[in-house]
């Protein structure tokens, strides 16, 4: 797993590129948040174009994620999930606190 | 049932292996021309599979798991083993969203993914002895 992130006109860019399962999650959850508090910003969106695999073990990292966001009143959204991705965030449901946007 | 082709493999219950489980499974069945989302189906539902038998099955120890893979002329059958606590209750733990984990940020989805892309899941299990999820993915025509 490789995360690149920029912040441009308030809003906090993060692409992620590899695979994000049990394995690549603490690196995940602790690049996020200390991505997070580093930076500053309104919204978060996670660019997936390059995210080749992920399993529901994502979905926890990124629920988690939100909540720590929501806290502060920001708010996440998904970009370019690939069709299996794309899958298993409908079935979670995630997309009605984390919208998908093109 | 008669099987054309089958495998099996064993590895120890690291979070490391499961790449290369889903990676194993997913050549094994190259030579079926699969669609790429018939094949990324099975390397989620492999993934999740796994993933249950390291976090739950085997929690804080260490233990072997198993799959086996076979193929007939209708479908593969897959079968992820381990010899971990087992499930108290199945049917409760298949139910989306429910974990025992949730304080570590476990979203309780993965029996919902194993079933939602797979054409059959079953699981069997006995506490105290460990735990067998069979995944099975017809072969369309």
């Amino acid at each position: 797993m490789d995360i690149k992130s920029k912040v441009v006109d308030n809003v906090l860019y993060i692409m992620l590129k590899g695979e994000l399962d049990e394995c690549t999650a603490s690196f995940t959850r602790n690049y996020l948040d200390e991505c997070f508090l580093n930076s500053s910003f309104s919204n978060v969106v996670l660019e997936l174009s390059e995210l080749d695999f992920m399993d529901s073990t994502g979905i926890g990292v990124l629920l988690g994620r939100y909540k720590k966001l929501k806290s502060k009143n920001k708010s996440i959204y998904i970009s370019n999930p690939s069709a299996t991705i794309e899958k298993i965030f409908k079935m979670s449901g995630i997309y009605t606190i984390m919208p998908k946007i093109s | 049932m008669s099987y054309k082709n089958e495998m099996m493999l064993q590895f120890t219950s690291l979070i490391e292996n499961e790449g290369f489980a889903r990676l194993a499974v997913a050549s094994f069945c190259a030579h079926l021309a699969l669609n790429i989302e018939d094949i990324n189906d099975i390397k989620t539902a492999v993934s999740e599979a796994v993933t249950n038998a390291i976090v739950h099955g085997y929690c804080e120890t260490e233990g072997l798991i198993s799959i086996s893979v076979k193929i007939s002329n209708e479908q593969i059958t897959i079968i992820v083993s381990d010899n971990g606590v087992g499930i108290p209750d199945i049917h409760k733990a298949i139910q989306p969203f429910y974990t025992t984990k949730a304080d570590m940020e476990r979203s309780g989805m993965g029996f919902t993914v194993m079933e939602g892309f797979m054409d059959e899941m079953n699981v069997s299990s006995k506490v105290g002895d460990g735990t067998t999820v069979t995944l099975i993915k017809y072969i369309k025509k």
